[in-house]
């Protein structure tokens, strides 16, 4: 495997500078992203608030109607949005009124997990794209494991939980091992991989004795046995649980692993310049699939954590509820930093536990923070929109960059 | 047509890359544009191209003020550019590649290919270029797709034709030919603005010298000065263009090359059946026309090219096969031609950087963690020996300049114990001061009883530090020569011709 030369072709090598302009970019431009996205989706509120709407009709005659129809949609939604996310006013006393950042911590769970797992594959130069297949297979390990094995407590969750980053990992691995290997473009094959994943796990689901629950004609799972749940970690009434503390305690190792390991150095080295990595004796093609199998690891314990810990009813081929495709989100948000990941999986998990609330109590889409994530990550992945807008500065450039094109020296030849 | 900058400034963030430069450039002149790599020459010609605009200052063309927001503007206004790196696309042909970005269209939108030919033609002729319109622009030498960018530049009627460090990638031929024809163009009434730091080119054609250093214009020269004034000027303090060294005490064999041939893409052979022997405590300099096989020499030696055929041996054992990090073990030490990309990680810290390929040791990991005292500890002992200027050892390198950044790669390599030393354009877009370290670096290796082999493209680099120089053509060896050998000598073997009547 070894012998294989690593194939850097202009396009990966473009992407490849895309996402390093994005993850470069200051935390304040991710701040000012929101804050941005925020906007536009407060125009879009209004835009498609009914008592907006028919005050325009009569707009010249009465502004104020409108400008005060406009304040109470945005107002409304967003007040909504954060009691559904954080607070709620209305709550009798302190504890339940926090209920809601319990949720937001709950659905933020797995979303930093698998956010950690996209963004280690970033920082090194990769794209998992794969993480809807890694969470599927994950949950279906750990979720056999849950419901099939008799384990005494505690032991029990161990080993769930670490089926299911197993099975994440060899599932990320094999996009790995045939970048490593073949040269196969890892968007691609993880892509494809996502499919696999789901049509294999819906199989498994819609055959009886597999992993379809006895007596049941549903394409779902028994529940989990108890010894195999994650702890509640405020009692019953909310459900955050102890997933939360292992998450965090896997940023903490994520931290670590990225800034003072050696496989971490190896890692961002290669995810910055391979040929210089390989120059300097790093086997690239072998990190290609160590990344890989991190990387899905990270978006297995993910996967755990949703049939482990959120879900543990039993579940279906949903079970992964989009939360592969959002950790790219929310990589990007947190520039592939071990506590950027960490924070905008809170932010997004508050979306979440929000959005829901918001629809509820004031009829507004629940669409409109899909609207609003996608726009955080457009305004992060265009940098000098940010800058004309708050008309910031430039940014200084650390490498001089000369126009190139054509010399006889130019094509990569390591 | 009069062409003045006028007190241009150009500031990226902290750094003032232009400083109030100064510049008039009068039709029927060549001026140089003299001065170290990062001194802000070629951030000056991109604010006169309308790359970059001026924080401050104005371009006047015969007294009147340009505002260009871009290439385009520039090139109508008479400005015409021939980079370095050349601006075309090679699976076209070099009329195609003319009319490139100003595409003139017959009825139904059709090319005007035809008129393309023909004005190929007419300027070639005119100067004596000697282009064929329809070849295809990957199939030329090298010096003839400069001539298109110089066609290209003239066909859109520049009166001022801004030259960026042309001589770079051609021969020695090619550069006395580049010459007559800046000289042909001055002649015909066309200002010339040359950039450069190649002093002996200064001389040779320049009526009028500006020297810029740190952003500033420091100095002007009258064209009849000598290496050492300008050189002086550039650095700002005299310097010593030659290498003090003793003669080499050469020990045994210790590298030798039998029948290597290396395949570069596509399947070309780029080494062909070469064979060699480096003593220790000798520098053997492999010259020639770069693309001639030098690169691929060198990193077949690292084990970068595990394919290749034949045996290089190191102390008697074989390394070709091996992995790099074997023959980085075996105590191979690298120094890659192209240190930004194969180099450095522009983005990691001056620390980082200096133990790029040692994270096999355990003087700088231990259970798998980077040991960060010991990392920083080696940092700054690196940084004061080789005088690396840098803010601190947490910089991230590609903010240092290129003499700097390669003082960093030199500081890595040679703190390992080696066995061989291979360092490929070492002093490529360094600065004069750090040409002059790097190069009694090299000779201290060599003294120490290192094999040391210098792949370069500068013939003063070759000839002032190399013991034996093995000239490279064609990926073959023409022969291998005492350091005395002339320039000519050189130049013809550089062309694959082996000088008559000269010794083998």
């Amino acid at each position: 495997m070894s012998t294989h030369k690593t194939p850097v072709t202009s396009s990966a090598t473009r992407m490849r500078r895309a996402v390093t302009e994005i993850l470069s970019g200051s935390g304040t431009i991710s701040f000012l992203s929101v804050l941005l996205a925020f906007v536009a989706g407060g125009i879009l509120i209004a835009a498609t608030n009914a008592r907006v709407t028919a005050s325009l009709g009569y707009f010249f005659s009465r502004p104020g109607d409108t400008i005060a129809a406009i304040g109470d949609a945005v107002f409304g939604a967003y007040s909504a949005l954060f009691q559904g996310a954080v607070f709620n006013f209305s709550a009798p006393d302190l504890l339940t009124g926090l209920r809601p950042l319990a949720d937001s911590l709950t659905y933020a769970t797995p979303l930093i997990a698998a956010g950690l797992g996209v963004a280690i594959a970033f920082r090194a130069g990769l794209f998992n794209i794969g993480g809807r297949g890694q969470m599927l297979v994950a949950a279906a390990c750990s979720g056999a494991i849950g419901i099939a094995v008799d384990l005494p407590y505690g032991l029990h969750l161990v080993v769930a939980v670490l089926g299911g980053v197993i099975g994440g990992a060899l599932w990320g691995g094999i996009a790995g091992y045939l970048k490593a290997r073949n040269g196969a473009h890892e968007v691609i094959v993880t892509i494809m991989l996502n499919y696999i994943a789901f049509y294999l796990v819906s199989y498994l689901l819609r055959t009886p004795g597999l992993l379809q629950a006895p007596g049941s004609v549903n394409p779902k799972t028994a529940p989990m046995q108890p010894t195999a749940v994650f702890p509640e970690l405020l009692g019953p009434g909310t459900r955050l649980h102890a997933g939360f503390l292992l998450v965090i305690a896997v940023t903490f190792l994520a931290a670590w692993f990225l800034n003072r390991s050696r496989l971490g150095f190896t890692f961002r080295a290669i995810g910055e310049n391979p040929d210089a990595a390989r120059i300097a004796g790093m086997k690239v093609p072998r990190s290609y699939l160590q990344i890989m199998l991190i990387s899905g690891g990270l978006v297995g314990l993910a996967g755990s954590i949703q049939v482990l810990g959120t879900v543990t009813t039993g579940f279906g081929s949903g079970i992964d509820a989009a939360v592969g495709f959002d950790a790219i989100t929310v990589a990007l948000l947190g520039r592939s930093r071990p506590w950027g990941v960490f924070c905008a999986g809170i932010l997004f998990g508050g979306f979440k536990a929000g959005g829901f609330v918001m629809q509820a109590s004031q009829g507004v889409s629940i669409d409109i923070v899909v609207v609003v994530q996608a726009l955080i990550v457009l305004f992060i992945a265009a940098p000098p929109l940010i800058r004309a807008v708050f008309r910031l500065p430039e940014a200084p450039r650390t490498v001089p960059r000369r126009p190139r094109a054509l010399s006889p020296k130019e094509s990569i030849t390591v | 047509m009069k062409l003045e900058l006028r007190g241009i400034t150009k500031r990226f963030g902290a750094v003032t890359a232009n400083d109030g430069i100064d510049l008039t450039i009068s039709p029927g002149k060549i001026h140089c544009l003299l001065g170290e790599n990062g001194a802000g020459k070629s951030t000056l010609m991109n604010v006169l191209y309308g790359l970059y605009r001026p924080d401050e200052g104005e371009i006047l063309l015969d007294d009147d003020p340009q505002y260009f927001s871009g290439p385009g503007d520039a090139m109508r206004a008479g400005i015409g550019m021939v980079h370095q790196h050349f601006m075309l696309i090679p699976v076209f042909t070099v009329a195609e590649n003319l009319i490139l970005g100003n595409e003139s269209t017959r009825f139904g939108g059709r090319l005007d290919l035809e008129g393309a030919r023909r004005r190929v033609r007419e300027i070639s002729d005119r100067f004596g270029f000697d282009l064929d319109p329809d070849a295809r622009v990957q199939d030329l030498p090298v010096g003839a797709q400069q001539r298109v960018e110089i066609v290209k530049a003239l066909s859109r009627d520049a009166s001022v034709l801004v030259f960026d460090e042309p001589s770079a990638v051609l021969t020695p031929t090619e550069t006395d030919e580049l010459m007559q024809i800046m000289r042909d163009l001055r002649d015909a009434g066309r200002a010339i603005v040359f950039i450069t730091h190649k002093l002996r080119e200064v001389r040779e054609v320049a009526d009028e010298i500006t020297i810029i250093r740190h952003g500033r214009v420091v100095g002007q020269a009258e064209a009849g000065s000598t290496n050492t004034e300008l050189a002086a000027l550039m650095v700002g303090r005299s310097v010593q263009l030659t290498v003090s060294k003793t003669p080499a005490l050469p020990g045994p064999d210790a590298l030798i090359l039998s029948e290597v041939t290396v395949r570069g893409e596509n399947g070309r052979v780029a080494v062909d059946g070469v064979s060699l022997t480096v003593r220790r405590g000798e520098v053997l300099a492999i010259a020639g026309v770069e693309g001639n096989g030098q690169t691929e020499l060198a990193q077949s030696l690292l084990g970068l090219h595990p394919e290749a055929e034949g045996s290089i041996t190191l102390g008697g054992s074989e390394i070709l096969g091996r992995s790099v990090r074997e023959v980085l073990d075996a105590g191979v030490g690298f120094v890659p031609e192209d240190r930004g990309k194969h180099g450095l990680i522009g983005t990691f810290p001056v620390a980082d950087n200096l133990i790029l390929d040692r994270l096999n040791s355990d003087a700088f990991v231990r259970r798998g963690t980077i040991r960060p005292r010991a990392r920083d500890d080696f940092a700054h002992a690196s940084i004061a020996e080789y005088d690396i200027r840098t803010e601190s050892a947490s910089t991230p390198v590609g903010t240092l300049s290129g003499g700097n950044q390669q003082k960093v790669v030199i500081a890595r390599e040679l703190s390992r114990d080696l066995q061989l030393f291979v360092a490929a354009q070492p002093t490529r877009g360094v600065d004069v001061g750090s040409i002059e370290f790097i190069h009694r670096r090299i000779i201290e290796t060599r003294d120490a009883g290192v094999p040391v082999v210098l792949v370069s493209a500068e013939l003063d680099e070759v000839i002032a530090l190399a013991d034996r120089i093995a000239v490279m053509y064609r990926g073959k060896i023409v022969g291998v020569v005492p350091p005395d050998t002339s320039r000519e000598d050189l130049g013809m073997m550089m062309a694959g011709i082996y000088p008559a009547g000269m010794a083998a």
